[in-house]
């Protein structure tokens, strides 16, 4: 059973990897993750795509909005961690 | 290009890909070859949308950024400048915008308001939109600049680097040349094109996509209207869920293994190239600017000439004349190449003539070249040590392009689909132009088309 904090550095391993030239470090959870880092919807495609080739996670189209900020990231994906 | 960069994508993320490359080297439009001692650039004068490695955000970093290839590694260098040289003006620009507002500013004094409120334009404008519809751009640039001939200026550079249309192109198309050549810029990766073409090629290997070469893909296979293998030459059959196709729409069709009512056209334009060799620099013989766009006429005739070739436009460059650090290029001789609009039947009747023929009227455009290049200011006195000249046949040799075109189809499919379903365009007639553009299709269309349609 992985903790939310386990789950939020899990998805910032792959935040970091994604967004090479931010730092990572400061992100805020409540701030959708698009107005602090240089993300653009073709970078979310690849959050997507790591989650499933790392964790077999499986994120559908329609719930794309769901990784919007760090905190309904672990929200959203804490239950898909831990099934 | 768009291709591997199509590959790279897919196999980044588990797919199974193979890169199947009709040629003993990849590129496609923008390839090398070997000629002696020589190596040769083909299709690339320059790489557009130039950035620096800490520019962030902007098309090329962000391509390179799905692709995990570190910008760094193309070491870019930027232009130095260029000219749009027309027979009563000439404008010239940088990478810094500014610089070309400056000169409209100076030279069409009464367009400078109607020029920056494009500017707004553009900058607001989002080309990548795949539901764009289609605008002709020239229509919309008349809503801004009223002075003909800095129309015909502003277009010049856009058409010939990348439009499939005759004198026109469709406005999403003019957006993304426009901000790639006049907002972002001109640069040269140390090496030329087969730096993009092996970084390509690395990052393949290293995501373990798997590559063939001198596997020409002669028939599509379908069944119940979804793709199920490509025919190779030689008679092996690959069986596969998708193909992502960058041959060109109707090249693609023609492999198709039935008919549909889907006829994409061919598109009209293609072109000649001199590239001379020569024992002196640009810089020694005057001319330290990077590309010049070089028209004799009030109007810009973009369009398939009634000649073998248009000897009144040319794109005029010199890949000597990057900004190197102290001038130091890579160019143990100095590089020029003259590139003119051209007609490929005309070229196609020669070649059936006879081969002598052919090199003969080869030779033409060779002289031609000479007297463009003194028109473009270069000074008389240097020897040709090395030429080679290429025509609309060429093109057609060596890319399979119907008519040897270079901007493909005029036809395009900007959502890379087709009417069988599995099977995708990817590349120039997607509609995405030059080599980023072509890296932004591959990579979108895998997106898209694959991946997406994986995760969900």
């Amino acid at each position: 059973m992985l903790s939310n904090e386990e789950v939020r550095a899990k998805v910032l391993d792959i935040i970091a990897d994604i967004a090479l030239d931010d730092d990572v470090t400061a992100i805020k959870d409540e701030v959708a993750l698009r107005e602090q880092l240089d993300l653009d919807s073709m970078d979310f495609l690849d959050i997507v795509m790591e989650l499933k080739k790392r964790h077999k996670i499986e994120v559908p189209q329609e719930d794309y909005t769901k990784l919007a900020s760090m905190k309904s990231c672990v929200e959203y994906l804490a239950p898909k961690f831990n099934s | 290009m768009s291709g591997l960069a199509a590959g790279i994508r897919l196999s980044m993320y588990n797919q199974k890909v193979l890169i199947v490359e009709k040629h003993t080297i990849t590129g496609g439009l923008n390839s090398y070859y070997a000629r002696g001692k020589r190596k040769f650039d083909v299709g690339l004068h320059a790489l557009t949308n130039f950035v620096s490695p800490n520019d962030r955000g902007k098309p090329f970093n962000k391509l390179m950024k799905q692709l995990r290839i570190p910008l760094a590694d193309f070491k870019l260098t930027p232009q130095n400048y260029s000219l749009i040289q027309f027979p009563d003006q000439t404008l010239k620009f940088t990478n810094e915008i500014e610089f070309l507002t400056e000169e409209i500013r100076e030279k069409f004094p009464s367009q400078i308001d109607g020029f920056i409120n494009l500017l707004n334009h553009i900058k607001n404008f989002n080309e990548t939109d795949l539901t764009n519809e289609t605008v002709m751009a020239k229509d919309v640039v008349r809503n801004f600049i009223t002075d003909k001939s800095l129309v015909e200026m502003i277009f010049c550079p856009l058409l010939i680097y990348g439009s499939a249309w005759e004198n026109d192109m469709d406005f999403s198309q003019f957006v993304i040349m426009f901000k790639s050549i006049f907002l972002e810029g001109f640069g040269r990766p140390e090496g030329g094109v087969r730096t993009i073409i092996d970084l390509l090629l690395k990052r393949l290997g290293e995501v373990g996509g798997e590559i063939r070469f001198k596997a020409e893909v002669t028939r599509l296979i379908t069944k119940e209207g979804k793709i199920s293998a490509v025919e190779l030459n030689g008679g092996e059959i690959i069986e596969c869920d998708n193909v992502l196709s960058s041959m060109g729409l109707p090249e693609t069709m023609n492999v198709l293994d039935r008919e549909t009512a889907y006829t994409p056209r061919t598109g009209a334009l293609s072109f000649t190239e001199s590239i001379l060799i020569t024992d002196k620099k640009p810089r020694d013989l005057g001319v330290d600017a990077t590309i010049i766009f070089y028209n004799n006429r009030p109007e810009y005739l973009y369009q398939k000439p009634q000649t073998l070739f248009d000897s009144e436009s040319a794109v005029v460059c010199f890949p000597n004349n990057f900004k190197y650090d102290s001038f130091k290029d890579d160019y143990e001789e100095g590089v020029l190449r003259v590139t003119n609009i051209a007609n490929y039947d005309l070229w196609n009747q020669e070649l059936m003539i006879s081969k002598e023929n052919y090199k003969a009227k080869k030779e033409m455009v060779f002289q031609q070249s000479q007297s463009i290049l003194r028109a473009c200011g270069l000074q008389d006195g240097y020897t040709v040590g090395f030429k080679d000249i290429f025509t609309p046949t060429t093109i057609k040799r060596y890319t399979g392009h119907f008519g040897g075109t270079v901007y493909g189809s005029i036809d395009k499919s900007r959502n890379g689909t087709t009417p069988v379903q599995g099977l995708y365009i990817c590349g120039t007639d997607q509609g995405f132009l030059g080599i980023v553009g072509s890296m932004l299709s591959g990579i979108s269309m895998a997106n898209l088309h694959v991946l997406q349609g994986s995760s969900s």
